[in-house]
């Protein structure tokens, strides 16, 4: 909302300062977004006279002057052909800005001859392009301020313009005149009265009216004749250009000039073009209109229009039709003013994609009780500016009844904004702001739609008193003492996760929650439930599955930079639909190419499963996994079959951890080896009793045992099946099983059959009561020996 | 006693030139060994009379115990020596490098976001949550948005898509934090303080906005919690999380749906040479939105307005991430850049607390 300094002043009485109208406009909640004031580059100017003028001794086209300024006589030299003597003038002195020529004035010697500042011309201090000549004033005195010399003969040259930004709920600042209310009730002077006296009819209306939907409660209309439409004054040619506007004839001009000015959005036709009664109705499906903009739309069953017998004339509080609008050779116009409805409005612009200021105004809600009122001021204004008469007013349906009223509680209006506004000053607001006050009833006027309860009068109260002023009050600890914690487990799990990650040394990752289509199918997602309907991308159409893909991407972009190992990670939710709540928080981790930088100790070497295994293990240890945990091969399909597996627990599933599917790895341009782990934070099981008490610690003054045996099995046999048939040998002497070698390949086959290798464990026997005897270790051994050749077929290795 | 002396020369001289441990071995051997030069002499005492015994013996067990500590010593320094010699020989470059070791990284996003939840755990605020998929009612119109308002429009909202046959609205991709005050209060009802961060989504991409970011949104709802309470913590978060001995703030009216009365914050701050500076300045910037809840999101949390009131806020983490630690692009952000996480980024021990600081 765009409007200047002297066109507040038509309704606003005041000597405020810009400054102060500008601080009050922001500090209401009319947010001040700019201003531009022309007096701000021309403060330092004066008025200064020629006294005496010379031929430059050195120069064809110099002049010396001897000027009369406030600071005595001066002599400057100029260069104008009308500079001469008895010539009032707009003096430059030195060290003032010269904003047309970018430059500041200092006190220059021209052909040797000295110059103290400069007599400006009108382009030199960007008035206008006029630079024939220096500035010649018909009117001041010596040392008088250009700026004021300005506001006094040619306003509109030092009119600030102030642009603000209205919130959604103020429709009533969509005018200058709410505009000046609300400042009037800041105490920034007094709301100038605004006459509507009506203009009585002379003629019957000719034009038949007929309203025929609700979505358009009012509508009032009448025909003035024998207009003069042409350019309009140059007043409001001058107003409406500095808000932005271009005018366009008289009548076109009174209606934007309505809009801006009280937020009464009017429309004009051309009475001769219309043909037959005029019906405000719903428009049927099909129906179309070639809007004043020059497009043609196509309307939709229920959009509002206003009709006549040729067809749609106009689109109800958004826009005018070209067939009938005025022109400059318009003699009758048919004038129309109405309430439509904010909802059937906005949805009419929005399904159309029609931004008008019409359309702004009524979707939010203008004053419906001003409707005739602004036809009546608008009527007076065109019989002024266009001559003609007018006929009877004809309207159709009433005024909506926006009565109600709401309980002004004065002290709960202290106990929630938290200062101490006394109950007049409370009331005396209200009543500023337009409110009727009845007891402790305050009766909304009918420009606040938004005024929809008690609440909203603290709001006007607070706001008019100035949130700027309140103080902060210390609020009292819940609890006294020692704050208790806050956080609750998962929140200290998913802590404790992304810690722990980056201590293994991952780069932490935040990555868009939507990935494309084709990554999301990858990853077992993609469905339509979790399909964004309006993305903003093609790359961001869908909810992501997991996590994978997002940092698996990052790590594509990071080679494509020159970063080839990467060790990357992301903590956050992955979605597995489309309702609410279907998230899971997940830890993924990322691990790209060599383990390191190559290095004197050769300990470069790519990334492999066991590397995700091995951090998998340790976020888990981090988030209190049990230790027992069971490793399956049933993974999804991004990974890789024979080189991944999932850690779980019974039925649920604690992490996978592995080599990410080549394919995957091709498709999202990553260059391998790619391992990566993914932990379902929230499936981990909570310990059944919290307590900070620790287990008792058992030491046993026994020496421990350790044995070790190499087993002989089928290339396929996992070490776990071996760990576990040993450690099942005897329970309470077994402590640990601990694979310790592996041999396999070729030269194993050849030493051991095709189709085998050797895996080596070592058993420590901890015993408990007494020191065992070698009978009693041989005993377990051959027991453990047993158990494994039972679970995997396996022979001692010879 | 001649013997003795002459005894003492010798051995002390052939100690003094043993060339290594073995030589001086061999010496205590010959001279202190079962067999020993000095052994024999001792067991020769027996053989002499009670006096010769008290005087030869008292100088035999002078002489075995100077031999003695001659050649520990002698030992020792040969020790000394060849431990010397050794070092010498042992030089390696330490300029080299150590043994690699990769150093992680954790987001500014989740070091802020912990900062924060610091922050706001001392003045007594739980962490709740939400989901990001929201159903428009909680994101709309529990919070006082109706579906034709226009702040409705405004907030550039995702849709998810709707199947065929589902007459419901299209859920939402949550648009700020604020549902989660509903869920908060429909859970716990009230009294209650709360903060919520997290992703937020809208439909937005430009040099300064991405479609995705964070927010926390801070609820407390007590019997007579005020704008003025809500000022003062305000304050104090700032004064906090900046890390400076003081900020000031100014409310200025505005207007949320779900707020009543509104107002806007601004700190502030300087800026001089393109650094912020906040808690001094001329310049006032504004860092979040704030206000009473309002009536009517109260009751659609199932919280009575009439005995409870208080106070809610929401503001872009992202966005006092940048302000608090510099960074200047909130699009890079979310590009993962291997080397803007490691100059960004915390480590991993670098926990946010009260007693140390927030930063380092």
């Amino acid at each position: 909302m765009k409007f200047t300094l002297s066109w507040l002043k038509t309704h606003l009485d005041t000597q405020a300062s810009l400054d102060d109208i500008v601080y009050a406009l922001t500090d209401l909640g009319l947010e001040v977004e700019g201003i531009s004031d022309p007096t701000a580059k021309l403060k330092s100017f004066t008025l200064a006279k020629v006294v005496h003028a010379e031929q430059h001794p050195d120069a064809d086209r110099l002049r010396v002057c001897r000027v009369q300024t406030d600071e005595g006589e001066k002599q400057i030299v100029c260069g104008a052909p009308n500079a001469r003597e008895g010539i009032t003038v707009v003096l430059c002195k030195p060290g003032d800005y010269v904003p047309g020529i970018d430059t500041t004035l200092g006190i220059g010697k021209i052909r040797g001859v000295e110059s103290h500042g400069m007599m400006a011309s009108e382009r030199e201090l960007e008035l206008s392009e006029e630079h024939d000549g220096i500035i010649e004033l018909p009117s001041g005195e010596v040392g008088d301020r250009f700026v004021d010399w300005l506001a006094a003969n040619r306003p509109a040259q030092v009119d600030p313009m102030i642009h603000i930004k209205i919130t959604p709920n103020r429709p009533d600042a969509l005018g200058v005149r709410g505009i000046a209310r609300d400042l009037a009730a800041r105490g920034l002077g007094t709301l100038r009265p605004l006459a509507v006296t009506p203009v009585p009819g002379t003629f019957t209306n000719p034009v038949n009216l007929r309203l025929e939907t609700p979505a358009c409660p009012l509508f009032a209309g009448r025909v003035i004749r024998n207009v003069t439409n042409g350019p309009s004054p140059a007043w409001l040619q001058a107003r409406l250009r500095a808000i932005g506007l271009r005018p366009i004839s008289t009548l076109v001009d009174i209606t934007n000039l309505f809009t801006f000015d009280l937020n009464r959005p009017l429309h004009v036709f051309d009475a001769a073009k219309v043909q037959g009664d005029l019906v405000v109705r719903a428009a049927r499906e099909g129906e179309e209109l070639l809007a004043l903009d020059g497009k043609t739309y196509a309307l939709r069953e229920g959009m509002v229009v206003i009709a006549d017998d040729a067809g749609i004339e106009s689109l109800g509080g958004i826009m005018g039709g070209e067939t009938s609008g005025c022109t400059e050779t318009t003699t009758d116009v048919y004038l129309e003013a109405a309430y439509f409805d904010p909802i059937t409005t906005a949805t009419t612009g929005r399904a159309l994609k029609i931004n008008s200021d019409a359309r702004y105004r009524f979707e939010r809600g203008i004053d419906p009780a001003f409707t005739l009122d602004g036809m009546e001021l608008a009527t007076r204004m065109i019989l002024d500016l266009c001559g003609g008469e007018a006929s009877e007013v004809q309207v159709a349906g009433a005024v909506p009844d926006t009565a109600r009223a709401y309980r002004l509680d004065t002290d709960r209006v202290v106990s929630l904004v938290g200062m101490d506004i006394p109950a007049d000053e409370q009331r005396a607001t209200l009543t500023a702001l337009g409110f009727r006050l009845e007891g402790d009833m305050a009766h909304v006027p009918s420009w606040r739609p938004d005024v929809l309860g008690e609440a909203d009068l603290v709001e006007e109260i607070a706001r008019v008193a100035s949130l700027t002023k309140l103080q902060g009050t210390p609020l009292p600890r819940n609890q006294p003492g020692v704050p208790r914690p806050i956080l609750t487990p998962l929140q200290q799990r998913e802590r404790a996760a992304r810690r722990m990650i980056a201590g293994l040394g991952y780069n932490e990752c935040v990555t868009y929650s939507f990935i494309n289509a084709a990554d999301a199918a990858m990853f077992g997602g993609g469905q339509d439930a979790v399909r964004v309907e309006n993305p903003i991308s093609s790359e961001m159409t869908h909810l992501r599955p997991d996590l994978l893909p997002g940092l698996l991407r990052a790590a594509a972009r990071n080679q494509a930079r020159g970063f080839a190992d990467l060790a990357l990670f992301e903590v956050g939710p992955a979605f597995t639909g489309g309702e609410p709540g279907e998230q899971v928080l997940q830890a993924t981790g990322l691990l790209v190419g060599a383990s390191a930088q190559r290095d004197t100790f050769a300990s470069r070497r790519l990334v492999d499963v066991y590397d995700a295994k091995s951090d998998a293990e340790a976020v888990l240890a981090t988030l209190g996994a049990p230790a027992k945990v069971q490793v399956s091969r049933k993974v999804a399909s991004w990974w890789h079959p024979g080189r991944s597996g999932v850690i779980g627990l019974g039925p649920n599933m604690l992490a996978t951890f592995g080599e990410v599917h080549p394919r995957v790895l091709q498709a999202m341009d990553v260059k391998g080896p790619a391992v990566a782990f993914t932990i379902q934070i929230a499936a981990i099981p909570y310990p059944k009793v919290k307590t900070p008490t620790r287990a008792a610690l058992k030491l046993s003054d026994l020496q421990a045992v350790d044995r070790d045996f190499a087993f002989v099995v089928d290339n396929r046999i996992e070490a776990l099946t071996l760990v576990n048939a040993a450690a099942g040998a005897d329970k309470v002497l077994i402590e640990s099983v601990r694979v310790f070698d592996q041999f396999t390949g070729e030269k194993a086959e050849s030493q051991m059959g095709a189709g085998k290798k050797s895996i080596a464990l070592t058993v420590r026997l901890q015993p408990t009561d007494k020191t065992l005897t070698e009978a009693e270790i041989e005993a377990v051994s051959a027991k453990v020996v047993e158990k494994v050749a039972k679970a995997t077929g396996g022979t001692l290795r010879a | 006693m001649n013997g003795i002396d002459t005894l003492r020369g010798a051995y002390l001289e052939r100690i003094k030139t043993a060339a290594d441990e073995a030589a001086v071995e061999e010496i205590r051997l010959a001279a202190l060994g079962k067999k020993g030069e000095i052994s024999l002499k001792m067991r020769e005492l027996g053989k002499m009379t009670p006096e010769e015994r008290q005087t030869t013996g008292a100088s035999l067990n002078r002489l075995k115990d100077e031999i003695d500590a001659a050649l520990r010593a002698r030992k020792a320094g040969l020790a000394d020596a060849a431990l010397d010699a050794r070092l010498a020989s042992e030089w390696l470059d330490v300029t080299l490098p150590g043994r690699p070791r990769r150093m992680g990284t954790i987001h500014p996003v989740s070091q802020v976001m912990e900062e924060l939840t610091t922050i706001f755990a001392d003045m007594g605020f739980a962490v709740a949550e939400g989901p990001q998929v929201e159903s428009d009612w909680f994101n709309f119109d529990a919070l006082n948005i109706p579906p034709e308002h226009p702040a409705r429009q405004e907030h550039d909202t995702f849709f998810m898509n709707r199947a065929e046959g589902d007459d419901r609205p299209p859920h939402v991709l949550r648009t700020h934090t604020s549902p989660v005050q509903i869920r908060a209060m429909t859970d716990q009802g009230a009294p209650i303080r709360v903060i919520a961060p997290g992703r937020v989504y809208r439909m937005d991409m430009d040099q300064t906005h991405t479609p995705m970011f964070h927010q926390v949104e801070g609820l407390a709802i007590d019997k007579n919690i005020s704008m003025a309470h809500l000022k003062w913590v305000l304050e104090e978060f700032c004064r906090a999380f900046f890390e400076v001995p003081s900020v000031e703030l100014r409310f200025r009216a505005s207007h949320f749906p779900f707020t009543e009365p509104s107002a806007e914050v601004d700190i502030r701050c300087s800026w001089k040479d393109g650094q912020l500076k906040i808690g001094e300045g001329d310049d006032w910037m504004e860092i979040l939105g704030s206000g009473m809840v309002h009536p009517k999101v109260l009751k659609a949390a199932g919280v009575d307005p009439t005995e409870w009131q208080g106070f809610a806020f929401g503001m872009g983490i992202d966005r006092i991430a940048m302000l608090k630690y510099g960074i200047p692009d909130l699009r890079a952000f979310f590009e993962s850049d291997l080397r803007w996480l490691r100059h960004y980024g915390f480590a991993a021990l670098d926990m946010p607390d009260l007693a140390g600081g927030l930063s380092r």
